[in-house]
């Protein structure tokens, strides 16, 4: 049975802003219900009474003092930029 | 030359035989003779090397060149961010990208005053065990260019065991130093999570990213943790851990040592060959004075499916800000979601969009406690099976790789396959455990690799066991005819 | 009415650290665009956060002083979602483990003093300031707002009416600025407000769909929105309509609610635990020092100054309703000023100005210290309350010292007797009819003649002398 629908790779694909054809979903659905297959094999654990493990380090409380220091000028914050303009970075509008 | 060690290129520079101009100018001839065929590289930096060098011949001979990285040629994994050098990922996203600031890691390498002569050739965003997902080209293994290098960490082991650089730099999220350092026949060390700063590592998955040292041996492994290790208050998942003397580690010595051997890392799926090399192995181990006894990690089986889950759920988030709003290419685009799909989309290789969808997925609504929180829940599971093990035993061993290298093309077409790959690593990483892999030998012609796990922060004790097993054999001196 | 109103108030309020939450460029308001800005903050590929720890100790301020429980074991989460002041396209926020939880707070309306519930308060980044530019079709992005560190206050629906909202927000704001963590400026967006409104039959217990106002730029217009939308969906559901899960924006010119969006399910985040940062382990210790630093809060203060000061519950009440107008009472007071003398002018003169102008009291050239030399020198008899609210209008619009102003202008009340005896003197010569009228049972012809003498003395006579002088040298006559 299949795990994965077309719909639910079109609904993530949104999600994760990624634009597919049909043949591409056909084929992304194939791939990640194989792989969504195997990761069931985990079912076969009883984890009820397990932690999850988010850090293996049990790390806690590190905090930095509250001082500023300045890093960029805007010239270097913007090199990169493909798009700006005024000091500012440039994007399509955002309505629609 | 390419086979000299750290500490024989540190006499010949103080003694003033070579001078680092001389030193970084071969590499840059070898590189220009062989890289054709391996295409290790990505980007060269060779006019900023060449002024570097320049700069510190005018040093030799004084007390300021006494560091013993002093003036050596490095190679830098492109997913490791450098100052004005371009820095992809080998993603045709970042194909433009000029970094603002330095790796903590490569500000050390600075510290030391080595020269990174340019970035190495990887898997996208390190997405891949082949170097065949690199968004421009792939490397080639340097043995017989017709088998990968390994993945992700493909160039960095291949310009090493090519002789291109003396050493390079890494990164391994569930077996990416280790594996292309077993391809290739070189040495690969994985250190303990949170042992290496990440800052300045363009993230895979957070939780398992480590940077680490490739290098012809195990001593010149040692040299360069040492350099590069060390709590960064840059990085908040950093320990703030006194640092070891690495090389003191490196006795010779492995009278009493405890092996451990999970039978898992022999088991069905491991190539007959490689399982002999490693049987092998244990042999001289035991001639050293080692003692091993084969033990189980009975969650072994389930890391290949807790790992894609948990790096890819992680990777879905760190690779949404290439949207190409601030850097990167940005697509043509009518208006912003479809600026955003556009420039995801192209700019994206298929292995990437592979694990961004299977991440997304598994945190999605309705998905996230059946899929992501088990992963998590399982790690544990993982993490606690290394901890009763390392209760008895000093260091784990076992193969770094089912097989050796196998062919350009032979598994890029099935994910599941080209994952498995990774079962022997992947582990490791899950219960962020340092583990090296040192050449224990040839099948075919290619290199196999002995993987070496230990406690957490004890580098001291992995080091000592793989110094021990190079020195009682010659599996190091193996060098591919290019 | 045929239903009940339920009304949730979500609050974000930007700490005033120096820093972000997670680098270390500044906070500062209005720099131009894009120059408190590092790799960190603008999403770069490599960066890592690490937390503020004065952030942290500010958002744990204002949850205790909001009566919160405070979490002893707290976690950051990554929320994503693309959107272009957003670099990271995940903003790190608290999900399942905020740093406060179950607080309350009382306001008081009509008198009566209701509790509302807190349900949550956490910690997380703000982010850009997107623009767009009228008749273009693109937008610019200015990232100095981005990774301000910002706490979320959501209340429980125990809010009842639109007035209720509105006082909840005024006390909430009050808190915040006395626990000096946050400017609570609506303006510069340091405080910003959205609000969820249900109708349901009453004795329902199920709660009905409830719609969203965004854009709310100031209480008032929370008040405005809330009480249109109560109309709105009493109206639908007694038409027999369904109230559609929306959001909505309030339009000021308009006076109604306008639909910006209908929500489609639940939007999807994707919420899963930071794995860039560690755990937060609060223990009670570091409570401790964070409460000790918490400065006195209204409600105390309003209680003190009854006790104290002796001033009546409703100045008490006003005084201590802003942060700034309690801490200039208290420091004018400090320069010798009564208190009920303070409170008045305060209440009075200094808030009509301010009203009149759209002001606050720190925008104003008038400090705490002048006025209560001011109030010193009427008590004092140096000046008179008439005299005084005209150096008032000099203090409040240029500043400067009252005792300097009086002298320079020469506005020194006359008080010598000898001097104004003879002024009487002079202004009872010219009003032979007034002194008739006076001794005739006329009480008025003896305000008459003070007027003559304070309009000869310009304002400065002494009024109660002046008073007693006149009776006495009628007297003579």
């Amino acid at each position: 049975m299949s795990r994965i629908t077309k719909e639910q790779v079109k609904h993530v694909a949104n999600l994760a802003r990624l634009e597919m054809d049909e043949a591409e979903v056909e084929k992304f659905t194939t791939q990640l219900d194989d792989i969504i297959s195997m990761a069931e094999q985990l079912n076969e654990l009883d984890t009820e009474n397990v932690e999850p493990t988010t850090h293996v380090l049990d790390l806690k409380n590190v905090l930095r003092k509250d001082k500023a220091q300045p890093w960029l000028s805007r010239e270097e914050a913007l090199k990169n930029a493909p798009d700006h303009a005024n000091g500012q970075v440039k994007v399509p509008s955002i309505f629609e | 030359m390419f086979d000299k060690s750290i500490s024989e290129l540190h006499s010949l520079l103080h003694k003033k035989e070579l001078s680092v101009s001389e030193l970084v100018q071969s590499s840059f001839d070898r590189i220009n003779t062989v890289d054709d065929k391996v295409k290790a590289f990505m980007t060269l930096n060779e006019e900023g090397a060449m002024q570097a060098a320049k700069a510190l011949d005018g040093k030799l001979g004084t007390e300021e060149a006494r560091g013993l990285l002093f003036g050596l040629p490095v190679g830098v994994k492109d997913n490791i961010v450098t100052k004005g050098l371009r820095t992809t990922a080998s993603s045709q996203l970042l194909g433009n990208f000029e970094p603002l600031h330095n790796a903590t890691v490569v500000e050390r390498l600075n510290a030391a005053e080595t020269i990174t002569v340019g970035k190495l050739n990887m898997d996208e965003f390190a997405m891949g065990s082949s170097n065949e997902n690199s968004g421009f080209y792939s490397t080639r293994n340097p043995w017989n260019t017709d088998y990968v290098p390994g993945g992700s960490s493909g160039g960095s082991a291949a310009s090493v065991a090519a002789g291109e650089v003396f050493f390079s730099l890494g990164s391994d999220t569930g077996g990416s130093i280790r594996q292309p350092a077993a391809f290739c026949g070189v040495v690969g060390l994985k250190p303990t999570y949170g042992l290496v700063s990440r800052f300045g590592l363009i993230a895979f998955a957070s939780s398992l990213d480590q940077i680490g040292p490739i290098t012809n041996t195990v001593e010149d492994n040692a040299y360069l943790l040492q350099s590069i290790a060390g709590y960064d208050k840059m990085d908040s998942t950093s320990a703030n851990v006194d640092l070891p003397d690495y090389l003191s580690s490196l006795t010779g010595d492995v009278k009493g040592l405890r092996i451990a051997v999970p039978k898992e890392y022999l088991a069905e799926g491991v190539d007959e060959d490689v399982k002999n090399n490693v049987l092998q192995a244990l042999k001289k181990l035991e001639e050293l004075g080692a003692s091993w006894e084969e033990v189980s990690l009975p969650h072994s089986k389930y890391a290949v499916a807790t790992y894609y889950l948990l790096s890819s759920s992680e990777a879905s988030a760190n690779l949404a800000r290439f949207d190409g709003v601030r850097y990167g290419v940005r697509a043509e685009a009518e208006n912003l979601l479809d600026l955003y799909k556009k420039t995801r989309s192209e700019g994206f290789g298929d292995e990437v969009k592979r694990r961004i969808m299977l991440g997304t997925f598994a945190l999605s609504s309705g998905y996230y406690d059946a899929y992501y929180k088990k992963a998590q829940k399982v790690r544990t599971l993982i993490k606690n099976d290394f901890e009763k093990v390392f209760e008895d035993y000093d260091v784990i061993i076992g193969p770094t790789t089912p097989t050796p290298a196998f062919k350009v093309g032979e598994k890029i077409d099935n994910p599941l396959t080209m994952y498995a790959n990774d079962i022997l690593t992947i582990p490791v990483n899950l219960a962020g455990v340092p583990a090296i892999s040192v050449p224990c030998g040839l099948s075919n012609g290619l290199p196999v690799g002995l993987q070496i796990i230990g406690k957490h922060f004890d580098e001291r004790t992995v080091y000592r066991v793989a110094h021990a097993f190079e020195q009682a054999t010659d599996h190091h001196k193996a060098k591919p005819e290019l | 009415m045929n239903f009940e109103t339920i009304i949730g108030l979500e609050v974000h309020s930007e700490l005033k650290t120096n820093t972000k939450i997670f680098c270390n460029c500044s906070t500062n308001f209005g720099a131009p665009p894009n120059t408190n800005v590092c790799p960190i903050c603008l999403g770069h590929p490599g960066v890592l956060p690490v937390m503020n720890e004065q952030a942290v100790d500010y958002a744990m301020r204002a949850a205790m002083a909001l009566n919160c429980e405070i979490a002893e074991d707290t976690k950051f989460d990554r929320k994503n979602y693309f959107y272009p002041d957003n670099p990271k396209a995940y903003q790190i926020s608290q999900y399942d483990k905020p740093i406060g939880e179950n607080g309350w707070i009382d306001i008081e309306v009509d008198g009566k003093t209701k509790r509302i519930g807190i349900t949550r308060l956490h910690l997380e980044e703000d982010a850009g300031k997107l623009t767009h530019v009228d008749g273009e079709n693109h937008s610019l992005v200015d990232f100095n707002r981005q990774g301000t560190p910002l706490v979320e206050i959501v209340s429980e629906p125990d809010i009842r009416t639109p007035e209720e909202a509105y006082a909840y927000l005024e006390k909430l704001k009050a808190i915040l600025q006395y626990t000096e963590v946050s400017d609570c400026k609506m303006e510069e967006g340091s405080l910003r407000c959205d609000a969820n409104l249900s109708l349901r039959p009453y004795g329902q217990e199920e709660f009905g769909t409830k719609t969203e106002l965004k854009n709310l730029n100031s209480f008032a217009n929370v008040q405005k929105g809330l009480q249109f939308e109560e109309v709105r969906q009493e109206k639908e559901l007694l038409a027999g309509n369904v109230i559609g899960q929306e959001t909505r924006r309030y339009d000021e010119a308009g006076k109604k609610t306008i639909l910006m969006r209908v929500k489609e399910g639940s939007d999807d985040y994707r919420y899963f635990p930071e794995p860039d940062l560690v755990r937060l382990a609060i223990n009670s210790e570091w409570m401790d020092r964070v409460r000790a630093d918490i400065p006195e809060l209204p409600d105390a203060r309003r209680e003190r100054y009854v006790k104290e000061y002796d001033l009546p519950e409703y100045d008490a009440m006003v005084l201590t309703q802003s942060k700034k107008m309690s801490d200039f009472f208290e420091v004018a007071l400090g320069q010798g000023a009564d208190p009920k003398q303070a409170s008045n002018w305060l209440m009075g003169e200094v808030s009509a100005y301010l009203n009149a102008n759209y002001k606050e009291i720190d925008e104003v050239a008038l400090t705490p210290e002048g006025l209560g030399k001011l109030i010193s020198l009427i008590e004092k008899g140096t000046i008179s309350s008439k005299i005084a609210k005209k150096v008032f209008k000099d203090l409040i619009e240029k500043g400067g010292d009252p005792e300097q102003i009086v002298k320079d202008k020469g506005l020194v009340q006359i008080s010598d007797e000898g001097e104004l005896r003879s002024i009487v003197s002079g202004i009872l010569d010219e009003n032979e009819q007034s002194i008739e009228d006076y001794k005739n049972g006329k009480d008025r012809a003896l305000g008459f003649l003070v007027g003559q003498v304070m309009k000869a003395t310009k304002g400065k006579a002494n009024p109660p002398m002046v008073n007693k002088l006149i009776v006495e040298e009628m007297d003579k006559r």
